[in-house]
């Protein structure tokens, strides 16, 4: 919403000593929050002048200019007449005009400078409207009224340029401030000064005779006026104050008929809407459309009508989009001299809902569907009719059709105390009552501390008594709400997943591992690149009706693509290497149904809370990590040493440890990874995720460095499997008794099957095992590895003899030749 | 091989006798004492006081001795092999002193060499943020709640007083799952987590949400399509505006220093009302000359969030007795807390995974 000051300050006494500053800081305190102010940015000598002579020189290129001397009294320190070059045909000798000096600037960094041109020293300019900013007009210069002042007047204030124009951020609920009615209360208000509503009018009697009109759905339509005016002057110009203050407000001035219309809506903040009452069949109807129904709406759009629109009828259909914008076919012309005035109350929900269907966005329906003052359809008529007479010529037909009344406002009932209890300020009842009523609130005092209030029929926002509260504390001052700490919070700490999420976050950030955030949209191509069969479970998302992109419509149901991103952004942008991590949420769909829309009026039962969260998808989080390039760096100390397979690997049992989980893993072939270097892994036999070498072909769909390694794990079941409270070890300082054992097997026998034999075979004097060196080449035949792993044993009471131990290393690798064919070298 | 009675003929060593011994000696000491490293004192002990020295073979000439001469003659060698042997002892401690000082000395290194063979990793400041605001909070007494992202449609709007024709459903562009009428969405803000809260729980009611939020802006310097928020709910017997101001307060000063307070604006929210938003005191110019100052742009006060009285409707939808429980909620978006913190200029960073950015931050937060 855009006020001139001049305006709020017609409505509101305010007085002089209140500066702009001063009162939007004002409004802002009341909610009226400052967006901006605009003044005229025109500096400098702007004044009258005269025009002495005019001599028209026509030019080599057809064109004719007028060398003139203009008297601009002394406002050029010389008081003698000024010589300047114009364009412009549309003054004569002895005609007042505006001359912009040299020194001043013009909007837009015009600077003003006497020049040489066609022939003369031309020194200054004679000014039009657009020059200066107040206007489109650039046909001519401005010719002031015969009485607008003495040569070298400043015109800043003639103009209205010394106007500032103070711009509005205007919240839902503060819909009546969407007019100068509206801003200029407030003022009042802040300032405690008189208003002068202009909303209050001597109406005519209401006899249905100005136009007939039927509505249909008075619930839709609560209040419907109409006047007639006819003789009206479509060629008559929209007077300097209309149309300035209608383009300051940042709307356009089209024609007389149109800017009155848009005036009285500034002013009063009821949406008007004029029809050629020549090119309107018969009588007004207000109903809903109908199936199939269509309509042209004022921008020429042809408009596909639902039957929840409401529509305004003559005997053709429908003429308009009721509140939201007029048809075409009655559309006020430069040849219309009938004019009707219509002016309705709407359902502010109907209003919503059209101009969301429509896409349609118009100032009629901003305030329509924020909800307008049902008493001022006749209000705002009659004052369209008043200027319509004055400014067009028109006679105000006799007659005043209003069809409906305003609905009834319920009384709120509201203890005076309540919004001292709810602010914390000492507010009496009475600054309550007086509070309420500075509003326009009527106020009736009950017993017992409580008092019924009567919200004003502009403030359709207020239903409740904790709205009425918000009045009340608006006006004592947000400023005198107290500072104070609750204190009877009494919380648990941290959860212990959120502890858990903390330490994991710590121990791979400690591990060399850098965090990432990254957005959660994908789409097929995402799928394709990680090379992802077609029926691969990751494909099946949760698709969005609206994405951003076409190309990312889901939900991702892996953390890798927004990793795998980041981590050739970094490798694109120079880094070695990069090893990165992410937490976060992925989703599948649950494919439960809708989810249910309950009531607000109570809580919903359990049964039903089960079944909307039953209706959302699986969301469970995910950890994920890439390594790429460079892990361990080339340096002074020696070689490095790029990331792989192992690197990830490391990270899983890194984090478990950390964690005091055991994991399992087996080999898994599992895109988008390496097919044999790709780990499953598990917890107690439930697969929790993989890790291992990338596939080559997404290091390079990715542009990543060859054996870039990742892991993707479900955190939620990581964390689940954390110990809660780890049992004290028992561990014996008997001395330690060490074998060493060598064992060829097959090269596909892995490692964690050999162990696990020796683990058993060796029995329970076995502390540790642990492999130090595989082996292929000359010495053991093709296709077979040596393995060589270091077993320590140790008894809880008693120093082993080797015999003993010697049995228990015998007993291991019988054990594992039994089970994995190994044979010790 | 060698043994006393074999190689050494007693008769040959007939006089073991003071001047020679004295001689010895004095010669042993002044070896011991001329050895400069530790090879010099071997071979000075292997000259003076080993098998062949000349006080070892008067030693074994005692043997030899008649007896009455032998006590007197023993104690003689005995105290010459005595002086040089302390001598020896107290050399190869100087000595070795002086060798391993001067190891010490040769195994300096350049301790400027750098050591970075292993690389830095580090926490998104986003998390350590989110986790800075959630401890101010716990230790207020509060808990830290969370909840899905893709959340019922109830539960992100009606649940909250935003109707289905309300026009802030609007205002906040919202994410739809397929199908649209599903009646499921990306979290708009975290407040669905205080409406599970309250369904969920008994007042009082302290509650710190912090999470991740989806809305459909277009990705820019300043509007990004996801982005993070924490808000606060209290519900308890009692709460004011004042605890909403002193919570806020506490949260600005610890966030932001000592001294750093907010003010309240009216505003709309349909959560809550009375509505406020809620301005912080820059943090840089602290309100005083702030015309130059880049953060605040000479305001003196930047927009942190939005605050006010839990609407009693809500706590209808969501089962709390509002004749007896009043309570509060606030909201602001972590990312734009960090931005002006941090003086960050693009939101993107916080996206884009670049390394340098992270390690920046360190455990600054
Ligand atoms: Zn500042």
């Amino acid at each position: 919403m855009k006020a001139p000051v001049s305006w709020i300050r017609e409505l509101v006494d305010l007085p002089e000593s209140v500066t702009t500053e001063m009162l939007t800081d004002r409004l802002t305190a009341l909610g009226l929050k400052l967006e901006a102010v605009d003044s005229a940015d025109i500096t400098g000598p702007l004044v009258v002048g005269r025009v002495l002579t005019q001599d028209k020189e026509p030019q080599k290129n057809g064109k004719v200019i007028n060398w003139c001397t203009v008297d601009v009294g002394d406002a050029n320190g010389t008081g003698e007449p000024q010589g300047i070059i114009c364009g412009a045909h549309n003054f004569g000798p002895g005609d007042l005009v505006v001359v912009v000096l040299p020194g001043a600037v013009l909007p837009g960094g015009f600077e003003i400078s006497a020049r040489k041109t066609y022939g003369h020293v031309s020194a200054g300019m004679i000014c039009s409207a657009r020059e200066l900013g107040i206007g489109e007009d650039h046909d001519g210069i401005i010719v002031l009224p015969p009485d607008a002042g003495q040569p070298g007047d400043d015109v800043f204030a003639l103009l209205g340029l010394d106007d500032e124009v103070i711009e509005f951020e205007i919240n839902p609920d503060r819909a009546y401030a969407l007019s100068l009615r509206g801003v200029a209360r407030e003022a009042a208000l802040g300032f405690d000064v008189p208003f002068a509503d202009p909303a209050e009018r001597e109406l005519p009697a209401v006899d249905g005779k100005a136009w007939e009109v039927v509505v249909d759905d008075p619930v839709g339509c609560p209040v419907f006026a109409a006047r007639l005016v006819s003789g009206f002057d479509p060629t008559a110009p929209t007077p300097e104050h209309i149309r300035r203050r209608v383009e300051q407000a940042g709307m356009r001035s089209i024609s007389l008929a149109v800017d009155i219309t848009n005036y009285v809506m500034l002013e009063l903040g009821q949406p008007i809407h004029g029809y050629d009452a020549d090119k309107v069949a018969g009588a007004l109807g207000v109903r809903r459309a109908r199936d199939g129904e269509k309509l042209t709406t004022l921008d020429d759009a042809v408009r596909e009508l639902s039957v929840e629109d409401l529509v305004i009828t003559d005997d053709s259909g429908p003429i308009g989009l009721a509140g939201v914008m007029g048809g075409a076919t009655t559309e006020m012309s430069e040849t219309t001299t009938r004019i009707l005035v219509e002016a309705a109350h709407w359902d502010a929900v109907s209003m919503f809902r059209t101009g969301k269907r429509h896409k349609l966005t118009s100032e009629a329906g901003k305030r329509n569907e924020r909800g307008v003052d049902p008493l001022l359809p006749g209000i705002a008529a009659d004052r369209v009719v008043e200027l319509l007479v004055e400014h067009g010529g028109a006679t105000a037909e006799p007659g005043y059709t209003l069809v409906g009344t305003a609905p009834e406002r319920p009384a709120i009932t509201i203890a005076t105390d309540l919004p001292a209890r709810l602010s914390g300020i000492d507010i009496t009842a009475m600054t309550t009552v007086e509070s309420l009523r500075a509003i326009g609130a009527t106020v009736t005092e009950q017993d017992a501390g409580t008092i019924e209030v009567v919200p004003p029929t502009w403030r359709p926002d207020i239903n409740d008594p904790y709205d009425l509260v918000e009045e009340v504390v608006r006006i004592v001052g947000y400023d005198q709400v107290p500072s104070v700490l609750p204190r009877r919070a009494t919380g648990r700490g941290l959860t212990r997943t959120q502890r858990l999420r903390r330490r994991i976050g710590r121990t791979l950030a400690g591990a060399g591992l850098v965090e990432v955030v990254s957005f959660p949209f994908v789409g097929e191509a995402t799928f394709d690149k990680l090379g992802l069969p077609a029926d691969d479970p990751l494909r099946s998302t949760v698709g969005l009706a609206n994405p951003l992109s076409s190309e990312e419509p889901a939900y991702t149901t892996t953390l890798l693509p927004g990793l795998l991103d980041a981590a050739s952004r970094n490798v694109g942008r120079g880094a070695p290497g990069v090893a990165l991590f992410e937490t976060g949420t992925v989703a599948f769909p649950a494919d439960n149904g809708p989810a249910p829309i309950y009531g607000v009026h109570a809580r919903p039962t359990e049964a039903e809370l089960e079944k909307l969260v039953e209706a959302l998808p699986v969301q469970p989080q995910h950890l994920a990590v890439v390594l790429a390039g460079e892990r361990r760096r080339a340096g002074w100390w020696g070689a490095g040493a790029d990331a792989g397979w192992t690197d990830a690997l490391a990270v899983v049992r890194r984090l478990a440890a950390d964690l005091g989980v055991t994991v399992e893993v087996t080999s898994a072939g599992r895109m988008p990874w390496h097919p044999g270097r790709c780990a499953l892994v598990s917890i107690d036999g439930v697969e929790i995720g993989h890790a291992g070498e990338l596939h080559p072909n997404v290091c390079r769909a990715y542009g990543l460095p060859a054996r870039s390694a990742a892991v993707e794990l479900d955190l939620d079941a990581l964390m689940a499997a954390a110990t809660e409270v780890v049992p004290g070890p028992a561990f014996s300082t008997m001395p330690l008794a060490k074998e060493d054992v060598a064992l060829v097997v097959d090269a596909g026998v892995t490692v964690a099957a050999v162990e696990a034999a020796l683990r058993e075979g060796a029995g329970e004097l076995l502390e540790s095992i642990r492999l130090f060196d595989v082996y292929t080449g000359e010495q053991i035949d093709e296709g077979q590895k040596s393995l060589a792993f270091a077993l320590r044993f140790r008894a809880p009471d008693r120093t082993l003899t080797e015999a003993e131990t010697g049995a228990a290393r015998d007993a291991a690798v019988a054990r594992a030749a039994e089970l994995t064919g190994a044979v010790q070298r | 091989m060698s043994g006393p009675n074999t190689d050494y003929d007693p008769v040959e060593v007939a006089a073991v006798s003071p001047a020679e011994l004295e001689a010895a000696r004095d010669a042993a000491l002044a070896a011991i004492a001329a050895a400069t490293d530790l090879e010099q004192l071997k071979a000075v002990r292997t000259d003076h006081a080993g098998d062949r020295s000349p006080l070892a073979l008067a030693n074994r000439e005692i043997g030899a001795l008649p007896p009455q001469a032998r006590k007197e003659a023993g104690q003689r060698v005995g105290q010459a092999r005595g002086a040089v042997s302390k001598a020896l002892a107290a050399r190869q401690e100087v000595l070795e002193a002086e060798h391993e000082a001067r190891i010490l000395v040769e195994e300096a290194v350049d301790v400027t060499l750098p050591t970075d063979e292993l690389p830095l990793g580090g926490r998104h400041p986003l998390t350590t943020g989110a986790e800075l605001i959630a401890d101010i909070f716990v230790a207020m007494g509060w808990e830290v709640a969370e909840g899905p992202v893709i959340e019922a449609e109830w539960l992100n709007f009606d649940a909250l007083n935003l109707g289905p024709d309300h026009p802030a459903r609007t205002m906040q562009d919202t994410f739809w799952t397929e199908p649209a009428d599903n009646h499921v969405v990306l979290r708009t803000h975290t407040s669905p987590v205080q409406a599970r809260t309250m369904l969920t729980r008994t007042p009082p009611i302290y509650v710190v949400c912090p999470g991740r939020v989806f809305r459909t802006d277009e990705y820019d310097a300043t509007h990004s399509p996801m982005f993070h928020q924490v808000e606060g709910l209290a519900i308890d017997e009692g709460i004011s505006m004042a605890h909403l101001k002193g919570t806020l307060d506490h949260f600005a000063s610890q966030m932001f220093g000592e001294g750093i307070t907010t003010r309240f604006r009216p505003s709309y929210f349909p959560f809550t009302e009375p509505s406020a938003e809620v301005d912080l005191v820059c943090f840089v110019c602290r309100g005083i000359d702030s015309d130059a100052c880049r953060t605040c742009r000479g305001e003196g006060w930047i927009e942190w969030g939005g605050c006010g009285i839990v609407n009693p409707r809500v706590l209808q939808a969501c089962g709390v007795d509002s004749e007896r429980y009043s309570g509060f909620a606030f909201g602001m978006g972590i990312d734009r807390t960090l931005m002006f913190r941090h003086g960050l200029e693009d939101l993107r960073t916080l996206f884009e995974g670049d390394v340098r950015f992270t390690t920046a931050f360190g455990s600054e937060l």
